[in-house]
């Protein structure tokens, strides 16, 4: 077992964890923040995407162990306590899901794609979106979504 | 699955001890490639020695002599976005952002780009027989579905390709990679880092048992005004290349001082051709001389039934990306066909 501190939604958790336990795991199961979603668990859907230390990553890539000390944002600390995040209701605005299964990995990804700064026309939010599927097809509501907030709430 | 230990290593001398002790173990840096390898039981270490806590291998920083180091354990995504590789490398800058998803950027480190494995549906399928995962045990990529496989560079026992973007601009860009080791330092130029496959498809490059790649140094020259990465695929995003080119050119007028011309999807390794970028030099930049040094490149080059596209296809980009290359600020997100 390894002595592993996880800073989890501005909470500090210490766990002893094995070393093969997925940081998408940790989370899911010892912690039982079950909005982080196991799609695929190879890194080809972009579901199980959180933000750690400011930087979109993918939770099923990354050992728990890798992440001692880090600070780690999931679908469950986006909100600002009962407010949505503009990109929460943004999505709710433009029909930007039907099933919902890859909605929290794609409201973490964009809001780590705002805060990296490198998106700036329509078709460089896509390019920068594309690690994340949606297999409903949601994707031009999820793209408007993000274009809405990124132009501060003009875009049609 | 099997299971491992874990260890962290504070620096570079004492990674390599860790690495020569644990025998079987390996290094993780991203992990992006290791542990999904290791999710599909395709590998095996008994130990991952954790490297990204090598402060000294995490900077890019201009050298005395006006190279460039990158860190091997800085991100793909901090080096693409580094001010220092947009403004005097920006090829490595596209090939790099063309590559993967935004989050698989931010986790891969660039050493473990260059040691990243193919992904032959045959190699990643450990119920059927392949040279790479076990030697001598047959390849049914050449007589099966092979359309994402390799026409340059082939052998008997492997048609596999080497899948990375930032390594065909690295190649183009002729790089060199700084590595320590159990018996010191070396430094090995990018052309001779990755192998062709030839009777042990397994080994994929020259770095040396216990051995690590601190960083890589890009050479003064970076082509910063006439550069083209262009990348085709089955998607327009989140795939691997079917086929990719890196052109970079000086030029005096229309006329080209020094070409280089780098492919991807195509082998085993990064695919240059000395011979057709000598024929370039002074010539005009135009199509016909580009589909002629295409001609060069390709010559030699073997379809396997479901990849025989790719020859007309390599051809196609290697004079579309000659062109765009004229006119870098064409290029498009995600290194998509320009005019």
């Amino acid at each position: 077992m390894t002595k592993t501190t996880l800073n989890v939604n501005q909470q500090r958790y210490e766990l002893n964890l094995l070393p093969w336990v997925s940081l998408l795991d940790a989370l899911r199961e010892h912690l039982k923040l079950t909005g982080t979603k196991k799609g695929c668990d190879h890194g080809q859907c972009g579901a199980c995407t959180v933000i750690c230390d400011g930087k979109r990553i993918l939770s099923c890539l990354t050992l728990a162990v890798m992440k001692n000390d880090s600070e780690i944002t999931t679908i469950e600390g986006i909100a600002g306590g009962d407010e949505l995040h503009p990109i929460q209701q943004a999505f709710i605005d433009h029909d930007a899901f039907q099933c919902g299964y890859c909605t929290p990995g794609q409201i973490c990804s964009a809001v780590g794609m705002l805060q990296e700064g490198h998106a700036h026309t329509r078709e460089e939010v896509q390019e920068l979106m594309s690690g994340n599927l949606c297999r409903c097809g949601a994707n031009v509501g999820i793209i408007d979504a993000i274009m809405e907030v990124k132009d501060g709430g003009t875009h049609e | 699955m099997n299971n491992f230990e874990y260890k962290q290593a504070g620096n570079t001398k004492n990674a390599i001890e860790l690495i020569n002790n644990t025998p079987d173990a390996a290094f993780v840096a991203g992990g992006t490639n290791l542990i999904d390898l290791w999710k599909y039981d395709l590998t095996h270490p008994s130990g991952l020695i954790d490297i990204n806590h090598l402060n000294e291998n995490a900077e890019i920083t201009t050298l005395k002599d006006k190279k460039v180091r990158l860190g091997a354990a800085a991100r793909n995504a901090d080096t693409a976005y580094h001010p220092i590789i947009e403004g005097r490398y920006p090829l490595l800058s596209k090939a790099i952002l063309a590559g993967a998803s935004a989050q698989i950027r931010n986790m891969a480190s660039n050493g473990g780009n260059l040691l990243q494995r193919t992904r032959c549906y045959y190699f990643y399928d450990a119920d059927v027989p392949c040279n790479k995962r076990e030697p001598g045990s047959g390849c049914p990529a050449k007589e099966g579905y092979n359309r994402i496989h390799a026409i340059l560079g082939t052998s008997e026992e492997c048609i596999a390709v080497f899948p990375s973007d930032m390594c065909i601009a690295l190649a183009a860009l002729e790089a060199v990679v700084n590595v320590s080791g159990p018996n010191g330092d070396r430094s090995i130029p990018f052309e001779d880092f990755h192998r062709l496959p030839g009777d042990r498809p397994d080994i994929d490059n020259t770095l040396g048992k216990g051995e690590i790649i601190t960083s890589i140094d890009l050479p003064e020259e970076g082509f910063s005004e006439h550069y083209s990465y262009l990348k085709l695929r089955d998607r327009h995003s989140y795939a691997f290349a079917l086929v990719s080119v890196a052109t970079a050119f000086k030029l005096n007028g229309n006329v080209i001082e020094s070409a280089r011309i780098a492919l991807g999807g195509v082998s085993h390794k990064p695919w240059r051709s000395i011979e057709a970028e000598a024929f370039l030099k002074d010539k005009e930049a135009t199509a016909e001389n580009f589909a002629a040094a295409a001609d060069l490149i390709l010559r030699g080059a073997k379809g396997f039934g479901s990849n025989d596209f790719k020859i007309q296809l390599a051809k196609k980009a290697i004079i579309r990306n000659g062109l765009m290359a004229l006119n870098p600020e064409s290029q498009l997100p995600g290194a998509l066909p320009s005019a």
